[in-house]
């Protein structure tokens, strides 16, 4: 239906200077206490008024902004014209994950920082639009829901190592192309990060498991309980379980920690184990649940980016009352995007700027306190920001029963061990050029594996790149 | 689903469960270990491997009935289902070229020390296997143990009722002292482990010990299952479970194998007073 205006007339579209329509979100003192999701999404109405404010311009510059290059202009276009259904269509044609897309991408550094009318105004809200298209599909039953055309079977089939968002793109692309495709994945819930790591209050697991099911109904098989270098080793499944290719999206499942006296006192987490915990295993709902969580009253979260601020997130959430977040740069560097950091203030927790953990104490094992000492940034380091630097006898003491460690993550050696072939960086990433292809002939490799940490977007770009080379490599001439 | 094959009670409070995992009896190997989800709202769990037969599909491991998991995993039977059952995973246990090797297998212990013994066995190591429990009734595996071609077996147990009555580091003393041993394997509860490495240090025998920390995913993602090996730290899931015994920080490993207790026997009185609303 297209949107028309008092007297029943069709509304034309003219690019509206209108502000950036705002969307609801779950007040601050409400979230402290439930992990139910923070934003509202748009309404219909909200949507196509945001829509409208799209100046459809004629070389538009949001869509180089995207790692998946979808479409924005067109389907925002039939938002304008009030053609939903065919929006959908559009969105699911380059991502196969819209409702994830628009709740976790960060859109701000993506299309819409390309976007011409944030120039001078702020840019046209893509990443809500993709969310409200998305959440329309998934409304459906599954037999109503947007499904792209699948090529005819192509008779070849691939292994994809992993379920988290390289290997669910690369999955969904192959699947498309026409190819029997196996996602194997460690865990037991297929979705990698996007059910470990990213708490149900900023990604509801229902809601991943819906787009999963998407794909398993274009015929992906998912094999969980299943760790590849261990239960099957790359070489196997290539030989005897006949898969013409492999693509390896393993993630970059290792955490770093700090390397500091105190570390593995009782209390303190990697943000990958808390994470863990809480979303994959539900430990908020122990007893109910199995596993539990140590419940810290006064939580230190260590680090700066959207690991650190969803596990700050989640200890208050889980009861703490205080949560810290220490980091050693300033609120400008941090790399997290900037509504989860502004989240975060909001419900509470407490930003201690400049410092860096020296040393965690502890009593009877557990954790009883962290001294920190105040840094200042000096001149920028390799990455371009400033480097901070320690300010000599400024130690001070922070009192804490719990430390999460959100400082980052390393190459998983588990899968590469039982892969001599594979060549790896001397981090131990897995070496892959621009189509993601590996020193394995028929062995592809994309998402953080490669890169190390990244974002989901990125790596569901680096599984579509994989999914295109793959096509080629199984179908050529042999 | 992973079906139960078959489930034995091997004493009050020790269970054997055999499963079938035809994928993961294919590459299972002495010392390695899997991880267990019993049902939908379970936790994950590592087990380590008593025995697998690749060409029969299915793997085997004996549990003590301690808390919310093993009670349920206690209620099953024959022709139930395990939810998950992941693995193998960690790094065998090293076998072979190890001359004479003391096995001292302790508690629910002794069922991964049967496999490694007899790996040794058929790597050709010379293998004396000295098993320890607190009273006979929790002594384990003693016929199976007697069944391989070791050079010896000792029993010893707390309290007497089986074998010697003494602790498992007597025999290893005299072992080491008389010259008798080349490596020791110890694998059992962390403060045996920890004994029997203190007593083989004072002869210089090189010692591992497998060690059985806490853990989520069981890969490497989480961390859980740190020890600290020689100052360093080490993930007990990747780098182990196997590690030299004369460099683990056993308090440590004690400590962090604690941090729970609480919330287990909290998970474990609600689960045995009957509440079964979520089996």
């Amino acid at each position: 239906m297209s949107p028309v205006d008092d007297t029943g007339a069709p509304i034309r579209h003219r690019a509206s200077r209108a502000p950036r329509i705002p969307m609801a979100e779950r007040p601050a003192v409400e979230r402290r206490v439930t992990f139910d999701e923070v934003g509202f999404g748009y309404t219909a109405e909200e949507a196509h008024g945001e829509a409208m404010r799209c100046l459809q311009c004629p070389n538009p510059t949001c869509i180089d902004g995207c790692p998946v290059h979808i479409d924005i202009k067109s389907f925002i276009a039939k938002m304008i014209e009030g053609d939903d259904r065919g929006a959908v269509e559009v969105l699911k044609s380059r991502n196969a994950l819209p409702a994830v897309c628009g709740r976790v991408c960060p859109q701000e550094e993506q299309c819409e920082a390309s976007c011409v009318l944030g120039r001078k105004n702020e840019p046209v809200a893509i990443g809500r639009l993709e969310r409200f298209l998305g959440d329309l599909d998934l409304s459906c039953e599954l037999d109503r829901r947007c499904r792209p055309e699948l090529a005819p079977p192509s008779g070849k089939r691939v292994a994809i190592v992993g379920s988290g968002p390289s290997g669910l793109a690369c999955a969904g692309q192959l699947a498309q192309l026409g190819h029997e495709v196996t996602i194997f994945e460690s865990l037991h819930v297929p979705g990698g990060v996007l059910v470990y790591g990213i708490p149900e209050f900023r990604l509801p697991k229902d809601l991943v498991a819906a787009e999963i099911e998407m794909l398993v109904e274009l015929g992906v098989k998912i094999v969980t309980d299943v760790v590849i270098g261990a239960t099957y080793t790359i070489d196997e499944l290539m030989a005897g379980e006949g898969f013409d290719a492999v693509f390896i999206g393993s993630g970059a499942g290792l955490p770093v920690f700090m390397g500091i006296p105190g570390e593995n006192l009782n209390g303190v987490y990697s943000a990958n184990e808390f994470l863990t915990r809480v979303n994959l295993m539900r430990a908020y709902e122990f007893p109910t649940s199995d596993t539990p969580v140590w419940r810290g009253r006064k939580v230190a979260v260590v680090g700066g980016g959207n690991v650190a601020m969803d596990s700050a997130r989640t200890a208050l959430r889980l009861g703490a009352e205080e949560v810290f977040l220490v980091y050693r740069r300033t609120e400008d560097e941090m790399p997290a995007r900037k509504e989860e950091v502004h989240h975060a203030q909001q419900e509470g927790v407490e930003f201690k700027m400049l410092c860096s953990p020296l040393e965690i104490r502890g009593r009877d094992g557990f954790v009883t306190g962290l001294t920190a000492t105040r840094m200042e940034l000096g001149e920028p380091d390799a990455s371009g920001r400033r480097a901070p630097v320690c300010v000599l006898d400024s130690d001070f003491e922070i009192e804490c029963d719990t430390v999460i460690m959100a400082v980052g993550t390393r190459a998983n050696p588990l899968l590469s061990k039982a892969a001599p072939g594979l060549e790896l960086t001397r981090r131990g990433y897995i070496v892959a050029d621009d189509e993601c292809a590996t020193s394995m002939p028929g062995v592809y490799a994309g998402g953080d594996i490669v890169t190390g940490a990244a974002t989901v977007i990125l790596a569901m770009g680096a599984g579509k790149t994989a999914a295109r080379a793959i096509d080629s490599w199984v179908r050529r001439e042999r | 689903m992973f079906e139960i094959l078959a489930t034995r009670q091997l004493s009050d409070s020790v269970f054997e469960m055999t499963v079938a995992a035809p994928a993961i009896a294919r590459k299972a190997a002495a010392g390695q270990f899997f991880i267990l989800r019993v049902d939908d709202r379970g936790e994950r769990v590592p087990f380590t491997f008593s025995d697998w037969s690749a060409d029969e599909g299915w793997i085997r491991f004996i549990f003590m009935r301690v808390g919310a998991t093993t009670h349920k995993l206690t209620h099953l039977a024959a022709g139930d289902s395990l939810a998950d059952v992941v693995g193998p995973l960690g790094v065998p246990s090293h076998t072979g070229g190890l001359g004479r090797v003391a096995v001292i297998g302790g508690g629910v212990g002794a069922a991964v020390a049967y496999p490694v013994a007899r790996a040794m066995c058929a790597a050709g190591d010379e293998v004396t296997v000295i098993l320890g429990a607190r009273n006979a009734d929790l002594l384990i595996l003693e016929e199976e143990f007697r069944a391989l071609p070791l050079k010896g077996l000792v029993v010893m147990t707390d309290d007497g009722t089986a074998g010697e009555k003494g602790l498992v580091t007597h025999p290893l003393k005299t072992m080491c002292a008389a010259g008798e041993v080349d490596h020791a394997m110890a694998i059992g509860p962390a403060i045996m482990m920890k004994f029997c490495a203190a007593t083989t240090k004072e002869f210089g025998v090189p010692t591992v010990v497998s060690l059985n920390p806490i853990m989520v995913d069981g890969t490497g993602m989480c961390g859980a299952c740190r020890v600290t090996v020689g100052g360093e730290t080490k993930f007990g899931c990747i780098d182990g479970p196997d590690f030299d015994g004369h460099l683990v920080d056993f308090e440590e490993l004690m400590s962090r194998q604690r941090i729970y207790v609480d919330d287990e026997r909290e998970a474990d009185t609600r689960y045995s007073k009957g509440c079964s609303c979520h089996l």
